[in-house]
């Protein structure tokens, strides 16, 4: 076949260096010259240098298609201190290929959407010269996400650990001016980094240990001598490992920082919280499967906090009001199905759910902002950027939480959240294209056959079946909830009559940001092909790294019975919320009206999130007043000039014997000469 | 014949006589006097120790001395009568500027 | 001779006698002349160790020329007495016992080895004469006999410099004196205020 041939013809393998280094062209080109280029130039740059690595991706698999075993492509010697050598490898193998397929295919699309996004965006928030710096980040992204999935050993793959993270920041913090107060935006960004910083601790830690342990930080090494290190060591590694993975994945207790990264640009909601850096943890664990094998109590600790994680995001996703938080909670909550294939050893499982997931999440992500765009040019025709005349609007309350929102900048969009799924309603007829992605993207999403989502979390229960019950159990219910939310999405957000006057002024946007809406829509009906049951593409096609991985039979009931309760779950959403749409904004949620205490408690995120204000924050701000003021300013300060204090008082000592009086240093004279005559005399040599 | 220690013993009192005078008198001129008398001790050393290794190194010490000591002499009067004319005493204990 | 330790002993009690006299006169001028006693005596103790030359050069030079001039500035400086109040009271409390403790030690080590020292040996008869004298300075010595020279010469050259008044030209000089001698009568009471030099000169100039 053409495969084979191509896959003979040319050693494509050693092109994968360029993964990395076209998007750092891409951003250093835009770095130094963007501004010239103009807005079209810098983004077809950037877009150019994803496509790129995705070309050369494509060319890898290729490749690999004809030899499927792993590959290591070495760049440069990085460190070499004794026994410790660290070098730059490339890591070529169907795992790490196909993240690589994944982020830069997912991450060109995103960039091409970003382009007509950021246009907009822009100039609604009044910086437009801000729109090259975007690029620049999002190609740092890419970037920094392909050397974290290429790399060979674990210390380069933590390079690319931090420098995601720091993509994170930075995008999340792009309009770092606005927010809340002028602060939110850069409050939204610093807790992502630290919580973040908290996870990356617990990876440092499992570092330290692998190093001490076994000497080496390349992949093929530890796992060679996984036998000969005691478990518990071992248990230890892979734990520590769980906390970092909580800390990039968002999974409990490190997943606060996902909603309030809801501050940043859609795209890059779309891009890093959705697609592809949160799945970071996913691949690590899938990465470390020989190591997880050794010690199944950390394994089975992964999956339950993978499982408990999907539960309570979704139950949380049911109290949001803002279109993106409802996203970022279910996000939260589907990463926790990841976490708990790979917990239950079921790495294909999670690698396929990773992929569709990618697919549908972006879609939803990039669609709701399509829908916010719409929002944003409906607010300023109908409110002429002049504060809202609208009585009934919804004002950016701050009861249901929502805080960071990019959009409390210039006076008088203050009043009127253009987020917020209250204030629409009707934008099927207003918005088709939109409603129609989103549309699959929410079925998929729920699990609805035929599409990809149906497939891939099917196959995730089915592991759980074999696994524990109990987990499966949680595992459906989280299914069930995930219908019913992005139902309710959907009602509020495309169905009923449109709410206020901005919502009634929305128009479908241009091309540049639907084609790819469009494009993801196919891959998210389309994408079960890649591990169809009985086919197992995927399944087979990883199996050449990750020996060993649990496969499961297709079981048709378990298939039938998610399905029902997906569609019980859309039905009852249609009940609460379909049948009588409300046709104000400030109609209560009617599932508000029917338990009233326990829909805040929902709203609230159970208070996990002031719970943590309150400990971590507060002790910490208690201990840092402590350290400033009594010990820095009163003991440290103190002895230093204390220290101070006392040579000066010495000088004053000493100060006395220089009165100016000749007399008297000549005595000093002379009795030194008397003293060194009795040491010479008298001390008997 | 007279010890030799006995001669190094007045010039040990002498020396010690000297630098009491260093150390007591206000008056500069005194001062010098008392230095004199400290020169002329160590001289009267030097002497005995030529004597008494017949070696006239010794007194030829004494001659370089006594020369040197002439011009410290004349150079030291001269500083006096400078800080007489700037300062119109010649109470030691004035001239203390240098008190840190 | 005999009588030498006598001789010895009377020498050495002027000696000191001297000494102690310059140290407590209050007077400056007896403190030199005190001092040129105490020349005179520890002359004669060079005679007694056989060091003519040395001992007429001590009376020449010490007690002829180097007493002279501190006569010479004394009477100079007016011989001031000096205030009674001493900011340095406790000095004769600590320097007294210091000299006590000073020739204690040296005596101390002196009679310690004595017998180590050798006595008065037997010296040739010209020792200490000009001619031996003579002898050793311009063969062994000749380096450190001219470097004296220059020495000395210094020390004139510095002296003068030091000494000197302040530099004013003789016209100056003539003007600062009838000046100060014949003050302007509409001036006078301010005359006193204005006796800076740059004053008078300017004043001098109107006058011209």
């Amino acid at each position: 076949m053409l495969f084979q041939e191509v896959s003979q013809a040319a050693p494509y393998v050693s092109l994968v260096p360029w993964v990395v280094f076209l998007p750092v062209a891409g951003l250093l080109i835009n770095l130094l010259i963007g501004k010239r280029l103009g807005e079209a130039g810098a983004g077809i740059i950037a877009s150019l240098a994803s496509g790129g690595a995705f070309v050369v991706a494509a060319l890898l698999a290729v490749s690999l298609a004809g030899s499927p075993e792993p590959k290591s492509v070495p760049f440069l010697d990085w460190i070499t201190v004794g026994t410790l050598n660290i070098n730059w490898a490339f890591r070529v193998d169907t795992l790490s290929v196909t993240m690589m397929l994944l982020v830069a295919g997912v991450g060109t699309l995103i960039h091409i959407y970003a382009i007509g996004y950021m246009h907009q965006d822009t100039r609604h928030n009044g910086d437009p010269g801000r729109f090259t710096r975007f690029f620049v980040y999002l190609n740092l992204f890419i970037a920094s996400m392909m050397i974290l999935v290429s790399a060979d050993n674990y210390l380069m793959l933590f390079v690319g650990w931090e420098g995601v993270g720091l993509c994170s920041y930075l995008l999340i913090g792009f309009w770092f001016e606005k927010g809340k107060a002028g602060t939110a935006n850069a409050k939204a960004a610093k807790k992502a980094f630290v919580v973040n910083r908290v996870g990356d601790f617990g990876l440092l830690i499992a570092l330290f240990l692998l190093f001490w342990w076994f000497g080496t930080f390349q992949f093929d090494g530890v796992f060679s001598q996984v036998g000969e290190v005691p478990q518990a060591v071992v248990m230890a590694i892979t734990l520590f490992m769980l906390l970092g993975v909580a800390g990039k994945s968002a999974q409990i207790p490190l997943y606060v920082w996902l909603p309030d990264a809801m501050a940043g640009p859609t795209p890059v909601s779309a891009l890093i919280h959705a697609a592809t850096m949160v799945t970071a943890g996913v691949y690590l664990v899938a990465r470390s499967n020989q190591l997880y094998a050794a010690a199944p109590a950390a394994q089975s600790a992964v999956m339950w906090v993978g499982a408990l994680t999907a539960l309570l995001a979704g139950l949380i996703a049911l109290g949001q009001f803002d279109i993106k938080r409802v996203l970022a909670f279910s996000t939260i909550s589907q990463l926790g199905f990841m976490v708990a294939a790979v917990g239950m050893g079921a790495y294909v499982a999670g690698m396929f759910h990773l992929t569709t997931h990618a697919f549908f999440k972006a879609l939803l992500f990039l669609s709701a902002g399509s829908v916010i765009l719409g929002m944003e040019r409906g607010q300023e025709l109908a409110y002429g950027g002049h504060g809202s005349n609208d009585h009934g609007s919804v004002k950016e309350s701050h009861k249901d939480g929502v805080e960071g929102t990019a959009h409390g900048g210039p006076a008088g969009h203050d009043d009127f959240d253009p987020q917020d799924m209250r204030n629409m309603g009707g934008l099927r007829k207003r918005m088709p294209v939109t409603f129609w992605v989103y549309l699959i993207g929410a079925l998929a999403l729920a699990g609805i056959a035929p599409l990809s989502g149906f497939f891939s979390k099917d196959e995730i229960l089915a592991a759980a079946l074999e696994t524990n019950a109990a987990v499966l159990v949680i595992l459906i219910l989280a299914a069930f909830l995930t219908a019913f939310y992005m139902g309710r999405q959907i009602f509020m957000v495309f169905f009923g009559p449109t709410r206020t006057r901005a919502a009634g002024l929305t128009g479908e946007n241009n091309p540049v940001i639907t084609v790819p809406l469009i494009i993801l829509a196919v891959l998210s009906f389309f994408g079960g092909a890649l591990n169809l049951p009985g086919m197992h593409t995927m399944g087979s096609w990883l199996e050449h790294t990750i020996a060993g991985a649990l496969e499961t039979e297709f079981m048709p009931t378990l298939a039938i019975a998610a399905l029902v309760v997906a569609l019980v779950g859309l039905f009852l959403a249609w009940m609460i919320y379909g049948r009588r749409p409300a046709s104000r904004p400030a109609a209560a949620d009617p599932l508000y009206a029917r338990m009233t205490s326990g829909f805040n408690v929902l709203t609230n995120q159970f208070g996990i999130d002031q719970a943590y204000n309150t400990i971590f924050i507060g002790g910490y701000r208690v201990l840092a007043n402590f350290l400033a003021h009594p010990v820095d300013q009163g003991l440290i300060d103190g002895a230093v000039n204390g220290l101070a204090r006392l040579q000066s008082a010495i000088a004053q000592l000493l100060r006395q014997l220089q009165n100016g009086f000749v007399r008297s240093y000549a005595l000093i004279l002379v009795i030194g000469v008397v003293a060194i005559l009795s040491y010479l005399i008298f001390i008997p040599r | 014949m007279i010890p030799v220690s006995y001669y190094l013993g007045l010039s040990a009192v002498l020396f010690a006589l000297g630098i009491l005078g260093v150390l007591l008198r206000r008056n500069p001129l005194v001062l010098f006097m008392s230095l004199e008398l400290m020169f002329n001790a160590g001289n009267l050393a030097f002497v005995t120790f030529a004597r008494m290794y017949g070696d006239l190194a010794g007194q030829l010490v004494v001659f370089f001395v006594m020369t040197v000591a002439a011009a410290e002499v004349a150079v030291g009067l001269a500083l006096i009568v400078a800080i007489f004319r700037s300062k119109h005493t010649i109470d030691l204990d004035e001239v203390n500027s240098l008190k840190g | 001779m005999p009588g030498l330790p006598v001789v010895f002993f009377i020498l050495a009690a002027v000696a000191v006698v001297t000494a102690l006299g310059m140290l407590l006169s209050r007077n400056t001028v007896y403190s030199a002349l005190f001092l040129v006693l105490n020349f005179a005596t520890v002359a004669v103790l060079y005679l007694m160790l056989g060091a003519p030359f040395v001992a007429l050069t001590q009376i020449t030079v010490y007690a002829g020329s180097i007493m002279v001039l501190f006569l010479f500035v004394i009477l100079l400086l007016g011989a001031e007495r000096l205030p009674i109040s001493d900011k340095l009271g406790w000095q004769p409390f600590v320097a007294i016992p210091l000299g006590f403790i000073l020739a204690a030690e040296f005596a101390f080590n002196l009679f310690q080895s004595t017998g180590q020292i050798v006595n008065v040996i037997e010296t040739p008869a010209n020792f200490g004469s000009p001619a031996s004298i003579g002898e050793l300075l311009f063969s062994q010595y000749i380096l450190p006999f001219e470097t004296t020279a220059l020495v000395l010469l210094a020390a004139a050259v510095g002296a003068i410099i030091i000494a000197k008044p302040e530099r004013q030209s003789p016209g100056q000089a003539i003007r600062r004196t009838r000046a100060v001698s014949s003050p302007v009568p509409a001036e006078a009471p301010s005359a006193e205020a204005k006796e800076t030099p740059a004053a008078v000169q300017e004043e001098a100039l109107k006058q011209n």
